[in-house]
């Protein structure tokens, strides 16, 4: 069938299989390789997107259900002046990755976590990424990093910005 | 893994869903949010000649004070439940356990109707519908028709729906008793429950303690006799018959379901 699917703001067409899943259309259609494939069966939350700006599993919505709507993924996260979000300087501040397989479907979760909940306690925070399966980190840097990022939201609602704050550089990835 | 092909339609209308439904005959299946149906088809448990897409039906997503029920569109995702001001206050059980399906991620897209029809003894909503004593909605080409919960779950993943029904609504009466407890025990946050146990006032409902979600009858026998809630318990296992697998043997789930209802009879008397 025929999908047409905003990823990251652009519109990508194509004419795809029926059965054909939202991981691989963003990896294999759109090009997009930061969604990572992990598990393949709804367990681990690397394949995390934003859907309509909500976390989904991207291995468990086919691209003709994802039709017509707006899909995000990490690539997708930086500002158009090339700063990155809020959550991805966290997670480098804070060291919330090892390996970094989880890190894009990690940081997705935590960007829907944060849209729902700006000002989560920490529990909230780790029920929040309960879809999400890091095999390194042991998890706390992680919850640290979203914290983190959670605060920074709020100071820079107050004109502050997390990076500059630590003397980090805001550059592109 | 990728599933079998099949044919995609997507529905706009309940009317439309019905139509694509008849056409596809046996072959067709309905497809909410997908967040049970897409792994057993990866698996290829599932193989559905034609996908009928009923996931962006918005009619069916609602919550609605009826007065002596609440009214709940089948479409309506287990976020907007668990979030949902009017369950809070008049279904707590409900709201509190829709908030535990899955993770953010599958409740963003799974829908309390999709959880239902699919009629696994294994998920946490159909004992919570059984315990709130609710009535499932259905349409089908002849018109419409009203379930009880405890006539809906049949067999293994098997539901009273007849080919080509769907569930529309699930109507839930606002509960005499207010005391609830939801209760659910896995080895990792996102697994299914070994043993889960929905309490709402007397009435005891049990996830994964046979091939269908089912009441604790032996419980609520007890309950209405007078007996206080660690002697109810103890009937939790009576006339179970649950499944050894990879989770836990049967005997475990035997006694789970002994504690955790022990459990769930005390946090909901403390909410009584």
């Amino acid at each position: 069938m025929k999908v047409a699917i905003g990823v990251n703001g652009t519109r990508v067409e194509a004419e795809v299989e029926d059965r054909l899943l939202l991981a691989y259309f963003v990896r294999e259609v759109a090009g997009l390789t930061a969604t990572n494939i992990g598990c393949d069966t709804t367990s681990c939350g690397a394949c995390t997107v934003l859907l309509d700006g909500e976390s989904v599993k991207s291995c468990t919505v086919l691209a003709a259900q994802a039709d017509g709507r707006e899909v995000t993924t990490c690539e997708g996260l930086a500002g158009a002046d090339g700063q990155w979000h809020a959550v991805q300087r966290a997670f480098r501040a804070e060291h919330g990755l090892q390996c970094g397989f989880c890190t894009p479907g990690m940081v997705m979760a935590a960007v829907s976590l944060l849209a729902e909940n700006p000002d989560p306690t920490e529990a909230q925070v780790r029920a929040g990424l309960e879809g999400n399966l890091c095999r390194c980190t042991g998890y706390h840097n992680i919850v640290r990093a979203v914290l983190a990022a959670a605060r920074d939201g709020q100071q820079r609602d107050a004109g502050a910005r997390y990076g500059q704050a630590r003397g980090l550089p805001g550059e592109a990835p | 893994m990728i599933p079998a092909p099949f044919t995609y339609r997507r529905a706009g209308t309940v009317e439309e869903a019905l139509d694509l439904a008849a056409d596809a005959g046996d072959d067709g299946k309905y497809m909410a949010g997908g967040q049970s149906l897409l792994p057993l088809m990866k698996l290829r448990f599932a193989v559905p000649e034609v996908l009928i897409d009923i996931g962006r039906l918005t009619e069916l997503s609602y919550v609605r004070d009826e007065g002596s029920h609440i009214a709940i569109g089948a479409l309506t995702r287990h976020h907007d439940v668990e979030h949902s001001g009017l369950l809070a206050a008049e279904l707590p059980l409900l709201a509190h356990a829709a908030g535990c399906v899955g993770d953010p991620q599958v409740r963003h897209r799974g829908t309390i109707g999709g959880s239902l029809a699919h009629g696994d003894a294994a998920s946490d909503l159909p004992a919570v519908v059984l315990a709130l004593d609710a009535t499932l909605v259905v349409r089908g080409p002849s018109g419409s028709r009203e379930i009880a919960a405890a006539e809906f779950f049949s067999g293994l993943f098997e539901t009273a729906l007849d080919p080509g029904e769907l569930l529309t609504e699930i109507r839930i009466p606002k509960p005499a008793q207010r005391g609830w407890s939801f209760q659910k025990f896995t080895k990792r946050a996102i697994d299914w429950a070994i043993v889960g146990v929905a309490v709402q006032g007397g009435h005891v409902g049990l996830v994964n303690m046979g091939s269908v979600p089912m009441r604790a009858a032996g419980v609520e026998r007890a309950l209405a006799a007078g007996a206080g809630p660690a002697d109810a318990a103890a009937h939790a296992a009576d006339g179970t018959s649950p499944a050894s697998d990879l989770g836990a043997s049967a005997a475990y789930r035997e006694h789970l379901a002994r504690v955790l209802t022990g459990r769930a009879l005390a946090e909901a008397a403390s909410r009584n």
